[in-house]
């Protein structure tokens, strides 16, 4: 690891202070401090912002909730109103690497925790991520484990994040302080980016920008919900493909959905065609079926990962039966 | 940083950190870099946390911080300060173990030993967890929430997958786990030979 300076403080304007080009935020550290380990990522200054006072979880006027992006994945999802309100949001974190790592990862770490290429972490292999303009590793090499929408000639990685898939099917927004002392939010949406011709940038945050809270949208999935993880082995493993379903039924009908996957782009992807289909119909199977054919009709597998379409068609169906008949 | 240690110092990115471990005040002056493990390894001499991946990938590192159980190899010792850590060293009183350690011994929890002290410190934080009755992802409904969980072998399973055990207890290990959670103290079909067994065996 090349040496840093290292800067704990409890006061958020001290850590926006200390900002550099140079310098990390650090907070659960269950990421970074890996890839400074390998040599991925090399700061000469970490901010220990994980004290910061971003750790509530709180409700909103309007039903919604707020939590806070220094609060630990484990807490976020075992808190009882989001076990509640938002269970897939639970489920999905609850699905991510283990209780040891989940206990340090936060909410705000875990939206920006970067992909788990093989070529990125390895030093010596070309990566336009980790270095721009040296080429794209994967692109002929080993891909069984990369994108198969949205993907560009400079990189085809995936996003890991299991939470993410469950915020893209909830609807999230998030907030972030700006170096200058001002604040924005970002629609979830537009905070992870495509690969185009910038894939060293994973999300539109500008530099120095501190995540601070995680908005989340009305809780209306909570009726039936599932987060269906396939992966190379049972628990402790990063998704090959996953499905975040949540939806509500009136009247024997789906009258409102979210449906989102992980594994299979640069950025959690939104069903959207699928979600649109499904409003209004029955909660059958032949229905998921044509619904999971239309979420996967545009994707464009590679040499090593055309086993996601199936697996991804067949996750969707399962997702959705398991969401169906989740309580009884 | 304090001013004085600043000026004395041979590094520039020399920190200093004053945490509790096992009950003990203990202060470290280190270099920025140093993870919780080498400083517990090589700092403090307690090399009973064992480092198995240094990448987060085993749980050999495993110890429990502030009444949670984290991996020390990814925790920056910088992170600790006022920290209360808890090791494999500290969870015996005196001479008496740990029940969770006796009951790895009577299940044979382990064969070369490396992956144990990961294990057990797992395995003790776990019991809080259920009490506190935390969902896990194989929990059927997350909606439906109640203290002190009785765990099934799946929850175990999935809740102890954290730590890995490259020769494959895995079986025994959610044995001991089940005897101090649940009072499940069914034995395997061996048993250990008794006294009078063993001192028959050695007049042959
Ligand atoms: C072995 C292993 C298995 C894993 N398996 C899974 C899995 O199955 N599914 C899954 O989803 N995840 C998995 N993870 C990843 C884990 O969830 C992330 O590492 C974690 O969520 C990152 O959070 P952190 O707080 O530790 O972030 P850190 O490592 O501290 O930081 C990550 C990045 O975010 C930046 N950052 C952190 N907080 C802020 C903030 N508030 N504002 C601005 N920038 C910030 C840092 O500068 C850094 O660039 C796994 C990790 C490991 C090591
Ligand atoms: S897919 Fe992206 S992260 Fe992987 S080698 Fe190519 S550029 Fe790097
Ligand atoms: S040594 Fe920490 S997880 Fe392997
Ligand atoms: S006992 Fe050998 S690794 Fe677990």
């Amino acid at each position: 690891m090349r040496p840093f300076t290292y800067t704990g403080t409890t006061n958020r304007n001290e850590a926006l202070k200390a900002f550099t080009t140079t310098s990390h935020y650090l907070s659960g550290g269950t990421n970074l401090v890996d890839l400074m380990k390998e040599h991925v990522e090399q700061p000469d200054q970490l901010i220990h912002v994980k004290n910061l006072q971003y750790n509530g979880i709180s409700k909103n006027k309007d039903g919604s909730y707020t939590i806070g992006a220094m609060r630990s994945n484990a807490d976020t999802a075992n808190h009882k109103d989001i076990r509640l309100y938002y269970p897939l949001l639970s489920m999905a974190m609850l699905s991510a690497a283990t209780a040891q790592i989940r206990n340090m990862a936060t909410n705000g770490g875990n939206l920006l925790q970067r992909t788990r290429c093989p070529y990125f972490f390895e030093t010596s292999m070309p990566c336009n991520k980790r270095e721009p303009e040296s080429g794209c590793g994967a692109l002929n090499g080993v891909n069984d484990q990369h994108a198969i929408f949205g993907y560009s000639d400079n990189c085809i990685a995936t996003h890991p994040s299991d939470m993410c898939v469950a915020l893209a099917a909830i609807g999230a927004t998030v907030e972030v302080q700006k170096v200058d002392g001002g604040s924005r939010k970002i629609d979830l949406e537009d905070f992870h980016r495509l690969p185009g011709d910038k894939p060293e940038k994973d999300s539109n945050l500008e530099p120095g920008e501190l995540i601070t809270h995680i908005h989340l949208a009305k809780p209306e999935l909570s009726n039936h919900y599932a987060y269906v993880k396939i992966r190379e082995r049972s628990s402790y493993a990063f998704a090959l493909v996953s499905v975040a379903a949540g939806f509500q039924i009136e009247d024997e009908k789906i009258s409102k959905i979210g449906l989102a996957m992980g594994g299979v782009a640069h950025k959690p992807w939104k069903l959207i065609e699928a979600e649109e289909f499904l409003l209004g119909k029955k909660p059958i199977e032949s229905n998921f079926g044509k619904a999971a054919e239309l979420a996967m009709k545009d994707a464009k597998p590679f040499e090593g990962n055309r086993y996601k379409v199936p697996m991804g068609k067949n996750a969707i169906v399962r997702a959705l039966m398991q969401a169906n008949n989740i309580g009884e | 940083m304090n001013e004085k240690i600043k000026k004395n110092s041979f590094l520039t990115n020399q920190i200093q950190v004053s945490l509790k471990i096992n009950a003990k005040n203990r202060s470290l002056t280190l270099d920025s870099r140093t993870s919780l493990l080498d400083a517990l390894r090589e700092h403090l001499e307690l090399n009973g946390t064992k480092k198995g991946c240094d990448h987060g990938q085993c749980g050999a590192c495993t110890v429990i911080m502030n009444g949670k159980r984290q991996l020390s190899c990814l925790t920056l010792a910088a992170t600790c300060e006022g920290a209360n850590v808890l090791t494999i060293e500290g969870l015996a009183k005196k001479d008496k173990m740990h029940p969770m350690q006796g009951a790895f011994v009577k299940h044979d929890g382990f064969q070369c030993g490396y992956c144990t002290p990961g294990q057990i410190c797992s395995a003790v934080a776990l019991l809080q967890e259920a009490k506190d009755g935390d969902a896990s992802y194989v929990t059927a409904d997350v909606r439906n929430i109640s203290k002190e969980l009785k765990l099934s072998e799946e929850e175990i399973r999935e809740r102890l997958s954290g730590n890995i055990c490259r020769c494959g207890a895995y079986n025994n290990i959610v044995q001991a786990f089940k005897e101090v959670h649940s009072a499940d103290d069914e034995m395997p079909t061996w048993k250990f030979a008794t006294k009078m067994q063993m001192k028959s065996a050695k007049r042959k």
